[in-house]
């Protein structure tokens, strides 16, 4: 499992205000805990989720264009398989 | 039961019932053999290909029947690919877009595992190629063929092929058309230099598959020689299918202006009025350049699989590029290269027959499921996401 600080070397976004773990969960999973969590933050500030279904590489970006928040990109989390996704809330 | 995956079988036609059965009978026999009953065959497939060849709009001697439309995807792609390789000139290029079906891709992928160069071009929200990357590729030398489908097969957008057309030609390079999601639908679109289609979409018998393969076409058999089909595809031909094929593509395509107006309005009434009755709900696909029988959507927070098992529970046979839904476990490559969301995904395509009745039935009983399924899949009852 790769650590969280591992996930922030090789992403060059903001530091994410809150981190969800969505690693093993399948989609929508990752998806409904984004939405569900986005809340929790500042508008402005970066929420990052771990997720190694492939699908969050379609519907991450897809779900933060179909809600207007701000899809900033994503990083791998080499060594392990999976990726950070970060996501500035807009509203 | 309310069948809604057409586009993956259409219930046979009933012409092609009736060619069977006539086949069975008098059509069963050797082709290439001289005595009587082999010539009575061969009659019958070279009617087959005459009558075909009119509707693809070719000569007769440029079209074979093949085992399935992905048999004759594979020859079309891998044929030309073997005829431009040499050991002197090495090694050539394949362009394809990224919303190909996954015959044509593993087609691809196939001569790039043998050596060839692929480039896959990509294609807007709708599922449209993107034609000045697809143009800009053909460019790139030792190009041998370029690979764009008449309209895709998951959400209905219909190709630029005319547009692609000019380019190729004016490129020397082959257009190979998959026309799989459109024949008996649409006409052929002009300018194509191979075509594929596959019966069980419009109508035929499962196993038959058609390659039209342009005279002026480069093409050599991929696989060991065979003198059957213009020696193109190996192997006894499947006549009474292939029969049965060739009449449900005549029905087809004298059907197509009625069933067109008639299935454009029903998937219509899907299209306008889902994403009213369901909150977070898209719908996928060009709205009016598209097939008239696909309607394809995303439900945002759901899984795929249960709301294709939630509406076959209801009754209604849908299919889903979902991953959760799918054989592999990966989404839909054709909603991924869209960007769109690949989760909570139902297509919907429409057999000739279908009722506004069954439509009606539909649009009330999808919201319903989509509540009760957002309610209980792994969610908080009292979710403030939706």
């Amino acid at each position: 499992m790769t650590s969280p600080r591992d996930a922030e070397s090789t992403c060059a976004a903001p530091k994410p205000a809150l981190r969800i773990d969505a690693l093993g969960k399948k989609c929508p999973l990752p998806i409904i805990m984004l939405a569900e969590r986005i809340g929790q933050i500042a508008i402005g500030n970066v929420v990052e989720v771990l997720a190694d279904d492939p699908a969050t590489k379609t519907d991450v970006p897809a779900w933060c264009g179909l809600k207007s928040h701000e899809f900033l990109g994503a990083a791998d989390l080499a060594p392990t398989a999976g990726w950070a996704y970060r996501v500035r809330r807009s509203y | 039961m309310v069948y809604f995956d057409a586009a993956s079988a259409e219930p046979i036609a009933p012409a092609a019932k009736i060619a069977l059965r006539a086949a069975l009978e008098d059509g069963w026999a050797d082709p290439v053999r001289l005595h009587r009953e082999g010539r009575q065959a061969r009659l019958l497939i070279d009617q087959a290909r005459e009558r075909t060849a009119a509707l693809l709009g070719c000569r007769a001697d440029e079209v074979s029947f093949t085992g399935s439309g992905t048999q004759a995807v594979h020859l079309a792609v891998l044929g030309v690919v073997q005829a431009r390789r040499s050991p002197a000139r090495g090694q050539v290029h394949i362009v394809a877009s990224a919303v190909e079906h996954s015959s044509v891709l593993n087609a691809a992928a196939f001569a790039e595992d043998a050596g060839s160069a692929v480039t896959i071009t990509g294609v807007d929200s709708a599922g449209r190629a993107d034609v000045a990357a697809f143009v800009d590729a053909i460019g790139r030398d030792r190009t041998a063929i370029a690979c764009l489908q008449s309209a895709n097969h998951e959400v209905g957008t219909i190709q630029p092929v005319p547009e692609v057309a000019a380019a190729c030609q004016a490129a020397g390079v082959p257009l190979f058309v998959d026309a799989a999601a459109s024949a008996g639908r649409m006409p052929p679109p002009d300018g194509w230099s191979l075509l594929t289609a596959s019966a069980h979409k419009f109508g035929g018998p499962p196993g038959v598959g058609m390659l039209a393969v342009r005279k002026a076409v480069r093409w050599k058999p991929p696989l060991p020689a065979d003198n059957r089909e213009g020696r193109r595809v190996p192997g006894f031909p499947n006549l009474p299918a292939i029969l049965a094929a060739v009449a449900a593509l005549e029905e087809a395509h004298a059907d197509r202006q009625a069933a067109d107006s008639a299935l454009r309005a029903l998937t219509g009434q899907i299209r306008d009025r889902l994403p009213a009755l369901v909150p977070d709900c898209v719908v996928h696909g060009d709205p009016v350049d598209r097939l008239p029988h696909i309607v394809t959507f995303s439900v945002l927070y759901l899984d795929g699989e249960a709301l294709v098992i939630e509406l076959d529970r209801a009754g209604f046979a849908v299919s889903s590029g979902s991953a959760c839904a799918s054989d592999t476990e990966q989404p839909s490559h054709v909603l991924a290269a869209m960007g769109a969301l690949t989760h909570g995904n139902v297509r919907v395509s429409m057999p000739r027959n279908t009722t506004e009745q069954s439509v009606t039935e539909f649009l009330a009983a999808v919201p319903d499921i989509v509540s009760r399924l957002r309610g209980s899949v792994g969610h908080r009852e009292q979710s403030d996401i939706w």
